[in-house]
């Protein structure tokens, strides 16, 4: 075994990150085509849960990039989902406009309102919890202005319209229609592709250096405002697709559905669980976090005989979930998949 | 230059922002609001008696702010912990009042007077059982995650016990007073004089006994303060704790006016973050001024931008103070 790996040896430094995307890339490919066979397996009941866990996935990829590589932790990542949905939905009932341009829009739209945001807080040098504090403070502002502005409908938000017929153009299929599964899968696929491409390049390296430590990459001639600029602005355009998808796929979103304070927390739990700044953290926590509400909505049903007093309670979904938070932040600091990856390199 | 500035520094490090009066602020704050209300008055283009009803209304609710806010300043300023639970912890006082009141039909004052050592304990539990593992690195993210996931906890189990319909009790006193020809309603009177009493005891807790200064001290500096022989992590809990008590007033003094339900505490907590960063962190005069000041920016507000869009205001001037000034009304400069 020395001897065949011996002439390789001089030259495996250099080729390892890009043997790694590579690794990265087929082990995606694989997890997709897998998943793509998912609908087949599924009872058509239980569809709308699978769609909810892909929309939840692609939103703690999009956090995670900002959060994760780039180190700002955002409490606001509803702003952006909020920007996505609403440009879906108004551009489709005002103009006509086709979702998938619209779902462009939207992510051109938040990218810009993210790099806003982002600028003054960081030219303002905010920092740790006030970081936070002011994204969560922007998704509060935009939460009152959706309930606010005319144009969107104010409080009782935006219904899309129903199509008599299916149509790619408009994204809209027969009620079970496989694709409403399909098509945010392959969202999915390429956000973690562009997680992927974004942890392996120069932007994304510079990205993490700065994370770890801002003096040493600005000592290093590594200019810190642009590299995380540009992290911010992929975050928000990808969350802001899972939004508009959102929009096209339960046709109506409202204030408390685009901006309302569970829409942050509901990109950050997912990555959190996973393992915040890991390219598959976000992808194993949505998995683990999304299906959850259900099985324990099933077991409530049907409950055992030592549950049975929860019978027809409410709430006990989130309380596992919020538990189950608790303990991953407390005792696995990297989640799931970083405790794993660091037990398997050991 | 650098001989004469020497002594200067030390003093202005005595200023501790958990106590601190700041004068010059508070007039500068005091001419801002009465230059506001003039301008409202006189060019508002509105009812006089109208203004002066939301005028005192708005104080009222600033008290109730204020009141929610005192507790989560202390937890802030002295832990650096972006507490999210603070509205669910003020839920629970809520209903903990409600079960002493309805079970044992005690009277609200003595179930509010109950309920403070049994948020002390909790918010001593909550501090030495799960954040006190976090401490050891200085990362802010996981102990917001944390009271994040406490708070959801904590709204949820109340959800399964009680369930989602809104619960009352039963209040001692009712009706309401006149002031300058405007309504205050009695409980809101009450509630406003219990923000200014658990300033007060919160202020002499932190100035006269030992407790307070061993708490001043790892605020100010948490490894000096454990060189010298006190225990951070005792001083962390019985923060959180006093943080919690705190709660527990507001929570008991806000139930006669507030519809209970287990999501009746979420307004508060983004409010209170506001005010906080508003005052200054861990300042308690700032907790209380701050409150009033968005209490009455709120009601005044709504004269003009009608159901919640005056709390646009709110969090506008919120992202300003964050930007221009991150260390708040009565912070001192770090």
């Amino acid at each position: 075994m020395t001897a065949t790996d011996a002439p390789a040896a001089p030259q495996a430094p250099k080729l390892r990150p890009a043997n790694g995307a590579k690794r990265q890339y087929t082990f995606l490919l694989i997890v997709i085509a897998a998943l793509f066979f998912v609908p087949y397996i599924l009872p058509d009941s239980a569809q709308p849960v699978a769609v909810r866990t892909l929309i939840f996935a692609i939103m703690a990829v999009g956090w995670n990039l900002m959060s994760g590589f780039g180190g700002m932790f955002s409490f606001g990542h509803a702003v952006f989902f909020g920007v996505g949905a609403y440009t879906d939905a108004y551009l489709l009932t005002a103009f006509g406009v086709s979702p998938w341009l619209s779902m462009i829009i939207g992510a051109v739209l938040a990218a810009g309102v993210g790099l806003t945001i982002a600028y003054f807080c960081l030219r303002y040098k905010l920092a740790g919890s006030y970081f936070a504090l002011a994204t969560f403070a922007f998704a509060q502002m935009f939460y009152l202005l959706s309930q606010n502005l005319g144009f969107l409908n104010k409080t009782d938000g935006i219904n899309v319209p129903l199509l008599p017929e299916e149509s790619w153009a408009m994204l809209q299929f027969d009620q079970d229609s496989k694709f409403y599964f399909w098509i945010p899968l392959v969202i999915l696929g390429l956000a973690m592709a562009v997680t992927i491409y974004f942890a392996h390049s120069r932007a994304g390296q510079f990205a993490q250096a700065i994370r770890d430590d801002a003096t040493a990459a600005e000592s290093l001639g590594i200019k810190v405002m642009k590299y995380r600029l540009i992290t911010v602005a992929m975050s928000c355009a990808i969350t802001a697709v899972a939004g508009a998808y959102y929009s096209q796929y339960y046709l109506f979103v409202g204030p408390e559905q685009a901006f309302g304070i569970h829409v942050s927390t509901d990109a950050i739990i997912p990555a959190v669980i996973g393992g915040i700044g890991t390219i598959w953290g976000p992808l194993i926590g949505a998995a683990v976090v999304g299906p959850l509400s259900e099985l324990i909505a099933h077991l409530l049903r049907n409950p055992p005989e030592f549950l049975e007093f929860l019978q027809g309670t409410s709430g006990l979904d989130v309380a596992v979930y919020a538990a189950l938070l608790i303990v991953i932040v407390i005792f696995l600091p990297k989640g799931i998949y970083g405790t794993i990856r660091e037990r398997m390199r050991k | 230059m650098a001989i004469t500035e020497a002594p200067a520094a030390p003093a202005a490090d005595k200023r501790n922002p958990l106590t601190a009066g700041g004068t010059r602020i508070t007039l500068i704050i005091g001419g801002i609001a009465v230059v506001g209300l003039a301008l409202v008055y006189l060019l508002g283009d509105r009812e006089p008696a109208l203004i002066t009803q939301y005028l005192v209304s708005g104080l009222l609710l600033g008290g109730v702010y204020a009141l929610v806010s005192l507790g989560l300043t202390l937890i802030f300023g002295v832990l650096g912990i972006v507490n999210f639970a603070q509205g669910a912890m003020l839920t629970l006082s809520m209903y903990l009042v409600y079960v002493l009141q309805s079970s044992l039909g005690l009277n609200l004052y003595v179930a509010v007077v109950l309920t403070i050592p049994l948020l002390f304990g909790f918010g001593w539990l909550v501090q030495s059982m799960l954040l006190n593992r976090l401490t050891e690195d200085a990362s802010h993210d996981r102990p917001l995650l944390v009271t994040l996931g406490l708070s959801l906890l904590i709204v949820n189990v109340l959800l399964m016990i009680f369930g989602g319909r809104p619960k009352s009790v039963d209040a001692p006193v009712s009706g309401s007073i006149e002031i300058l020809g405007a309504l205050a309603d009695t409980q809101r009177i009450i509630a406003f004089g219990g923000a200014v009493l658990v300033a007060a005891a919160l202020t002499l807790v932190l100035r006269k006994t030992s407790m307070g200064l061993a708490i001043r001290a790892v605020a100010a500096n948490g490894t000096g303060a454990s060189l010298v022989g006190v225990n951070v992590r005792r001083v962390y809990a019985m923060t959180f704790g006093l943080g919690a008590a705190s709660v527990a007033v507001a929570g008991g003094l806000i139930t006669p006016f507030t519809t209970l339900v287990p999501t009746a505490g979420e307004q508060f907590t983004t409010l209170a973050f506001v005010i906080v960063v508003l005052g200054g962190l861990g300042s308690i005069p700032g907790a209380l001024v701050g409150g009033l000041f968005i209490g009455v920016l709120q009601t005044v507000g709504s004269l003009y931008l009608p159901g919640s869009g005056s709390l646009i205001l709110v969090f506008g001037i919120f992202v300003l103070i964050l930007f221009l000034r991150p260390q708040g009304l009565f912070g001192a400069k770090q």
